[in-house]
């Protein structure tokens, strides 16, 4: 433990996600809502089962995402040093527009414009490349809902390896399942966009674990496109630049949450500081698929162990950043309480993005009429047929290990037993003793989840350090000499290379 | 064609034209250096275009450094005729693929709306001299044959006069009218490399080659970016 950072990480919480997209917009309106940029969408939700954004962005047969284990190390899948360089004259597996789509907007000028006529006058789609009429064929989000289910819902990834009988089960209509996965960038430790960047452009912020594109070192040559597995690279067709999530930084370096989380109307987001140690990453990247979670999990250190305050003092980390760690939300939904777990694992980048299993769409059983019903004894009796599958889950959450979704669900339902026996009281207490103790619960532990899953205040959801951006600039001038110096923000125009 | 103009003051606009934008370009608007990858836009044409293209033209540019840079040593491996001919048919060869790949990026450019978004007037003039550049070697290459000798004998010893800043463009203004203009594109392409994307050959990744994987860069420690 000599090395120890800090990442700024988050909490997704896939039962209070609405799907409401309002994630999204703010994300848009605030960084994204320019030329070249039209089709990046740094933050999307995308339905479950769906094949997302880009169009099967998980699979990675097609794009050679990520990291794939050599013997007893790992190595970028598609691009690198040696298959990245081949690659520099074009990319076989970067993505086009076309597995995006082609921005559009509506002649809304026409309403006002058009001559007087028999018919009303129409806002026709034009596109945002071209300028040119088009017939919008697919967005970020028209498998929303499972719309067009045929189309996406049964294109998704992890229904590979279902049984014949458990996909029909999902997509049946009285049977129908669907939740919604919030994605931004992950921020990972062992980042393949990083990894992969031929100009060095890429790198991750040393104090807070921000991922950033610099966008003055970025020459185009497109290999963090592909070797992000998530696909939260994007190319910026005008500028000729990668950009990507910034984790709205100039927001948390003057102590505000992200745009996304800010105005998440479930209040399903949640932020906070994660110690690691960064010794281990590469021991931890490189492990067994089957360890995969467990490893990663054990990455991040107790900001309450005063051996692990010690080391992280050495290493250079702020006291106000370790007491940030120890109020984090995130640690305490990952770490304390083992609730949540990140996006495709397997992937081998270590993301920082936590998802708190969603326990509603899995929480029914079928009846013998072959319908499946919600109001058993205790709810959800039997695990062993749930509507969703959990075998799905693990394909998203745990690179295919069962049992730990299963123990977090069981969690969860415990907690809502527990709540339900505290507020109705009709169930029994000693059923539900035993039930909070299998799964390592307290009734005060249960009652802590609950409260930060439903009545967290902001401070509670986001516990930002403080960035002291002030010491960053003593480095490197005299204060008094650089107050006044810079503007505010970008204050150059994008402009496109010749 | 007016041998001091063409072959030593224009040798010498180019090179200065060259240095100075490049280097301003560089320093002081970096965010104007790209490749400008238009792969977003359209993949598969690009595939048969721009691997060609790229191939051929670093080749050939290899190739007429190496003529430069050691015309004695190429004029030694020349004496066996079989060699000579292996030579110039690689050349020939690379400027063909050379040539292909560019006339299929022209078409790409052409037919694609998308592509047509992202064309600047300077793309123009880039595919412009690049074919200018390909038909007038070529048509050197055919009609005034045995270049890999004769580049070293006449060219060689001019360009490096140029360079020691004792222009001697006599045996210059004596060649064909068609290797004289291959000269003179070759100067104007030059020139205008800090104005065009030909810039971005100079930014290529080489160092990416032995720089570890991850990048980390800190605020407090003031490490160097």
């Amino acid at each position: 433990m000599k090395n120890i950072r800090s990442q700024i990480s988050m909490v997704f919480h896939l039962d209070k996600c609405i799907g409401c997209h309002t994630c999204s917009i703010a994300c848009k309106n605030t960084w994204t809502d320019r030329k070249g940029a039209e089709y990046m969408w740094w933050n999307n939700v995308e339905t479950k089962p769906g094949t997302g954004y880009p169009r099967k962005w998980e699979d990675q047969e097609i794009y050679k995402g990520g990291w794939e284990k050599k013997h007893s190390s790992i190595d970028l899948k598609g691009v690198g040093k040696i298959k990245g360089m081949k690659k520099l004259f074009h990319n076989t597996h970067m993505p086009t527009m076309d597995d995006y789509y082609e921005p559009w907007n509506y002649q809304y000028e026409k309403l006002f414009d058009a001559p007087e006529g028999d018919d009303q006058p129409t806002a026709e789609p034009v596109s945002m490349i071209t300028g040119e009429k088009i017939t919008p064929k697919s967005g970020p989000n028209w498998d929303d809902d499972l719309g067009g289910s045929a189309e996406y819902a049964r294109k998704d990834f992890n229904i590979r390896d279902l049984s014949p009988a458990e996909q029909e089960t999902m997509f049946q209509l009285e049977r129908m399942v669907m939740f919604y996965v919030p994605r931004i960038c992950n921020h990972c430790l062992n980042a393949a966009c990083v990894a992969a960047c031929p100009s060095g452009a890429i790198y991750k912020r040393g104090e807070d674990g921000i991922v950033l594109v610099n966008q003055e070192r970025c020459r185009a040559w497109r290999m963090c496109v592909t070797a992000c597995p998530y696909k939260k690279v994007y190319y910026n067709w005008h500028t000729g630049k990668s950009e990507k999530c910034i984790l709205c930084y100039p927001r948390l370096e003057t102590g505000q949450a992200p745009a996304c989380m800010h105005s998440c109307v479930g209040r399903i987001r949640y932020l906070g500081v994660l110690l690691y140690d960064a010794d281990r990453l590469q021991e931890v990247a490189s492990c067994d698929e089957s360890e995969l979670i467990d490893k990663q999990l054990s990455l991040y250190l107790d900001p309450n162990d005063p051996e692990v305050i010690a080391a992280a003092k050495k290493s250079g980390i702020h006291d106000s950043t370790i007491q940030a760690a120890q109020k984090s939300p995130v640690w305490k939904y990952v770490k304390e309480w083992g609730l949540a777990l990140p996006l495709h694992p397997e992937f081998r980048t270590l993301p920082n993005l936590f998802y708190v299993m969603p326990l509603l769409p899995a929480m029914a059983e079928m009846n013998e009429d072959n319908k499946y019903h919600s109001a058993g004894k205790s709810l959800w009796d039997d695990m062993e047929n749930p509507r969703l599958p959990l075998k799905y889950l693990a394909s998203l959450f745990s690179a295919g290990n069962v049992e730990v979704i299963a123990e977090i669900l069981k969690k969860l339902m415990a907690v809502r037993l527990h709540r339900r026996s505290v507020t109705v009281g009709d169930l029994q207490n000693d059923e539900i003793e035993q039930l909070l103790q299998n799964s390592d619960l307290s009734p005060e532990i249960a009652d802590d989840i609950y409260r930060l899953t439903s009545l967290a205040h902001l401070n509670d959801r986001f516990v930002i350090p403080p960035a002291h951006r002030e010491e960053a600039i003593e480095m490197l001038n005299e204060t008094h000499v650089h107050k006044g110096t810079t503007g505010f923000g970008f204050t150059k125009k994008p402009k496109r290379g010749l | 064609m007016n041998a001091t103009l063409f072959f030593v003051i224009l040798p010498y606009l180019a090179l200065l034209s060259f240095l100075m934008g490049t280097i301003y370009r560089y320093w002081f608007m970096p965010f104007l250096v790209s490749s400008l990858s238009s792969q977003f836009l359209e993949s598969k044409k690009l595939y048969f275009g721009s691997r060609p293209f790229h191939w051929g033209i670093i080749f050939l540019f290899f190739g007429h450094l190496t003529a430069f840079l050691i015309p004695s040593t190429v004029l030694a491996w020349n004496q066996i005729p079989l060699r000579l001919y292996i030579l110039e048919v690689s050349a020939l060869t690379f400027a063909l693929l050379f040539l292909t790949g560019l006339i299929l990026l022209v078409i790409r450019r052409v037919e694609s709306k998308r592509i047509r978004q992202v064309t600047s007037y300077m793309d123009v003039f880039v595919y412009v001299i690049l074919m200018f550049q390909a038909i007038t070697g070529i048509w050197t290459a055919t009609f005034f044959r045995w270049g890999a000798s004769w580049f070293s004998i006449v060219l060689a010893p001019y360009l490096k006069s140029v360079f020691m800043f004792n222009p001697d463009a006599n045996a210059v203004s004596q060649l064909p009218l068609v290797v004289q203009l291959h000269i003179v594109g070759a100067f104007v392409l030059i020139g205008m490399v800090p104005f065009t994307r030909f810039i971005h050959f100079l930014v290529y990744p080489l160092s990416y080659l032995w720089r570890p994987y991850q990048k980390v860069v800190w605020n407090y420690r003031n490490t160097e970016f």
